[in-house]
């Protein structure tokens, strides 16, 4: 129901997002207005999905979905309808075995012609800290290689909710947009170069010498 | 209902006095257009943001003084969120306290409700003596112990800074209510006569600074402030005072004068102080929230000091 979705980011997620949060963009001309379009981004809290849809406009909302975990926001039934008729999640299988395709939810919302946004290290884990770029990113961009890539930074984010808590505390919360990255044959080479890109907006967003322990 | 928002009593000064800082922003546009024409090749644009940034905050500022207490009120309570969640955004904070925090967050409607239920002597010890002791209790519930000095210290200095001095400014606006020996006007008149007067003497330090100084007052800290823009920009502050507080305000010359020297002062103060924490945190601006001019805290940085400490005087000596 992308009409649920759109009252959604207009009631909840620019709310939090832009008042009680806070939000630095850089180059937002850079995020996709049409699809098909993979939106690939970091991974730290529940609020970096509201974080995503308060950065589109509101016209191009009904056609952004994002790629979450199926184990997770489908257990429990209530949680399941909010994340797959508000929310708009697109349900990914984790660990399934092998003849099952995780991807085929994704595969479906891109040759739809719609905006997919995936957090291709697969879980939130700790903040700030940006692990692997699993292979899902490359399978998906192979088979729709007039998809554009775009890479995402988000900082703060597991400040303001990581993992565990419930209580979204304010935080200025900064974002960066990257350049469209395309396929490519090798897939380390892809993967390696979408991790890099994700690293150096990250020392955009980052204080230019943070306080550290 | 509209009544409740809008303050039907407002003195003639005062009103002149926002008139002035009107016409003073409509002649900064004015000269860097002029200067734009004159040397387009020179990059104008975060001169012209500041301007244009400094058009929103008179334009909210005269709002709440034009408005009523509950709006002033509001406003200055969004202004303590603001300014403390760029702090918080700042400085180091850990990763238990999360719950903490959120606590933190809360004593702001609380700070400012007791200004709206006229109860001074809530709002003058609230985060001082209890959130003071309350948060550290939370925190040794949550029982991390390590780096609890750090973390408990600079949470209590930044509701210190954010909320409490800041909340000097719309306590100065309800004063007269409260003591019940003075107009109720007077209170728009004395915090539009600390703000200009703070803001104001920004500008002259930083004058005074260029056209005189050569002495560096605190180099470690802020390079670029000498001990003639100091002086400078303290007697200018005091001379001001002199002209527009007789006018203005219900204080005797004297008085006014004194009260400039303080603003001047602390002005000063409180600029170098926020100056040494950015230092310390490794920025050099503590946000990007007003374009032109950084962070909210850059531009509050001297009204932390200036505002308690120029209440206090008055209610000493007069209410």
């Amino acid at each position: 129901m992308p009409w649920l979705r759109v009252l959604f980011v207009l009631l909840v997620a620019r709310p939090v997002v832009r008042l009680w949060l806070g939000l630095t963009i850089r180059h937002q001309e850079r995020l996709p207005l049409t699809g098909p379009a993979i939106v690939v981004a970091n991974h730290n809290s529940h609020l970096d999905i509201l974080t995503l849809y308060a950065l589109f406009p509101l016209a191009v909302i009904r056609n952004v979905q994002p790629a979450a975990a199926a184990d997770y926001f489908l257990a429990n039934p209530l949680v399941a309808w909010f994340a797959t008729q508000v929310v708009g999640i697109i349900p990914v299988k984790r660990g399934t075995k092998k003849g099952d395709d995780p991807l085929a939810g994704c595969r479906d919302a891109l040759a739809d012609g719609r905006i997919l946004i995936l957090f291709p290290e697969g879980t939130r884990g700790e903040p700030e800290v940006l692990s692997e770029v699993k292979s899902g990113i490359w399978h998906l961009a192979g088979e729709f290689r007039d998809a554009p890539v775009i890479p995402v930074y988000m900082h703060g984010l597991g400040r303001a909710l990581g993992r565990g808590q419930w209580l979204p505390v304010p935080f200025f919360v900064d974002v960066a947009v990257g350049r469209a990255q395309h396929w490519q044959e090798n897939r380390q080479a892809f993967k390696q170069g979408l991790r890099d890109c994700l690293l150096q907006l990250r020392d955009k967003v980052l204080p230019s010498s943070p306080y550290q322990d | 209902m509209l009544n409740d928002w809008i303050n039907p009593s407002l003195p003639a000064p005062l009103c002149w006095g926002l008139a002035v800082v009107g016409v003073l922003l409509v002649v900064a546009s004015l000269t860097i257009a002029l200067l734009k024409r004159r040397k387009p090749q020179k990059n104008w644009l975060e001169l012209e943001q500041r301007v244009r940034t400094w058009y929103w905050i008179v334009g909210i500022f005269a709002l709440t003084l034009l408005g009523s207490k509950a709006l002033a009120l509001t406003v200055f309570a969004l202004v303590s969120f603001l300014a403390f969640k760029e702090f918080l955004t700042l400085s180091a904070t850990r990763e238990a306290d999360h719950v903490v925090l959120f606590w933190a967050y809360m004593s702001i409607p609380f700070q400012y409700f007791w200004l709206g239920v006229n109860w001074y002597g809530m709002f003058i010890i609230f985060i001082p003596v209890y959130a003071f002791l309350i948060l550290p209790m939370r925190m040794v519930l949550i029982g991390e112990t390590r780096g609890f000095l750090r973390a408990a210290s600079s949470l209590h200095w930044a509701l210190m800074l954010t909320v409490f001095s800041l909340s000097h400014l719309p306590a100065l606006l309800i004063l007269p209510e409260v003591s019940n020996r003075a107009p109720v006007g007077h209170g728009a008149s004395l915090l539009f006569f600390l703000v200009a007067l703070t803001q104001s003497n920004d500008v002259a330090q930083y004058l005074w600074g260029k056209a005189t100084g050569r002495r560096k007052i605190a180099p470690t800290v802020s390079p670029n402030k000498t001990v003639g823009g100091f002086l400078g920009g303290a007697a200018t502050t005091t001379l001001l005072a002199c002209l527009i507080g007789p006018w203005l305000t219900p204080m005797s010359l004297l008085h006014c004068a004194l009260a400039g020297l303080l603003i001047g002062v602390s002005g000063f103060i409180g600029d170098v102080v926020i100056s040494a924490v950015k230092r310390d945190i490794g920025v050099k601006d503590s946000g990007t929230l007003l374009p032109g001019h950084g962070g909210i805290l850059d531009r509050l940085d001297s009204l932390t000091y200036t505002a308690p400490l120029f209440f206090h005087y008055v209610r000493y000596l007069y209410f």
